[in-house]
């Protein structure tokens, strides 16, 4: 009974993750790869797109204290950061990331600037939340996600 | 249902992609469609592994001796970007015909048409679908010998 009520659990997390609009279907392709043969295929990903991407967060750091800003260099790291969350299905950074790139456009400083703290905050929520529910997910054991309603 | 394959019967892909996760994912997306998948990072190791970088000797096989079926490469890539490294390839006698696929996360309607009319199989929009792939592998890949 426990075991249900825990399954049930792990795709309730599953789904609130969609409805709140921090992840998109890019998300199911990444979990329609999953299989025996490589069952943890999602959280490696993930877990990849965090330690990778750090270092294009922080040279958009770096990128963004000097003066005058350059808009060409902000945009194409945002590119590349961009791209990575867009990989992993994580919604609410990729429209961050697409709000930077309108700023970087405009060469609208303050947007800019403005805009990457909501990146950055976004990201750091999508981390805590995933990692909740991959250690969530690996304690009731492999759930079928095929069959679920978004 | 699982398909035995002998080892020329696999199509074999080169994949470029400069980001790491899409190379992940690109590999990841090949290999469940049933290719054997060799990646590169950017363009200069990809014409090193197809035998294209300048001074070195062309022959029909690459330098490892493994035929290429496919080439799939991302578009924005440092130093040389999709567009050049599908221009190579066409320029060579040996490998021109070889399909490549460019795939890349804007759809820039220039762009296709410039890669299109270079001599791209296909232009495919970021991020790659499962379907997309399949559908690829099966439309694309001619498993017999150049």
């Amino acid at each position: 009974m426990e075991r249900n009520q825990m399954h049930t659990q792990v795709a309730n997390t599953r789904k609130s993750l969609f409805d709140q609009g921090y992840l998109d279907d890019q998300f199911i392709q990444l979990e329609e790869l999953q299989d025996s043969s490589n069952p943890n295929f999602v959280e490696e990903v993930v877990t990849l797109y965090y330690r990778d991407s750090a270092r294009f967060l922080s040279n958009l750091d770096q990128a963004l204290e000097k003066r005058p800003l350059d808009f060409s260099k902000l945009d194409n790291l945002m590119h590349q950061f961009k791209g990575s969350s867009t990989s992993i299905g994580a919604k609410k950074v990729k429209t961050e990331c697409t709000h930077f790139r309108n700023y970087c456009s405009a060469r609208n400083a303050e947007g800019c600037k403005r805009t990457f703290q909501n990146v950055k905050k976004e990201y750091t929520t999508l981390r805590k939340k995933l990692e909740a529910y991959f250690q969530m997910s690996r304690q009731v054991g492999p759930v079928e996600t095929a069959c679920q309603a978004r | 249902m699982s398909i035995e394959y002998h080892e020329e019967d696999v199509p074999h892909v080169l994949a470029v992609d400069d980001n790491l996760i899409d190379r992940k994912l690109v590999e990841k997306l090949l290999k469940t469609s049933s290719c054997r998948v060799t990646t590169a990072e950017n363009g200069l190791r990809a014409l090193e592994y197809l035998g294209l970088k300048e001074n070195q000797q062309q022959n029909h096989f690459n330098g490892k001796g493994t035929k290429v079926n496919m080439i799939i490469t991302d578009y924005c890539m440092p130093g040389m970007t999709g567009y050049e490294l599908l221009q190579k390839i066409k320029e060579s006698s040996v490998l021109k015909d070889v399909p490549v696929v460019i795939m890349s996360s804007e759809n820039i309607p220039n762009r296709i048409n410039e890669c299109l009319e270079k001599g791209a199989e296909r232009f495919m929009l970021k991020p790659l679908k499962l379907s997309d792939v399949l559908k690829l592998r099966h439309q694309l890949i001619k498993c017999s010998t150049l």
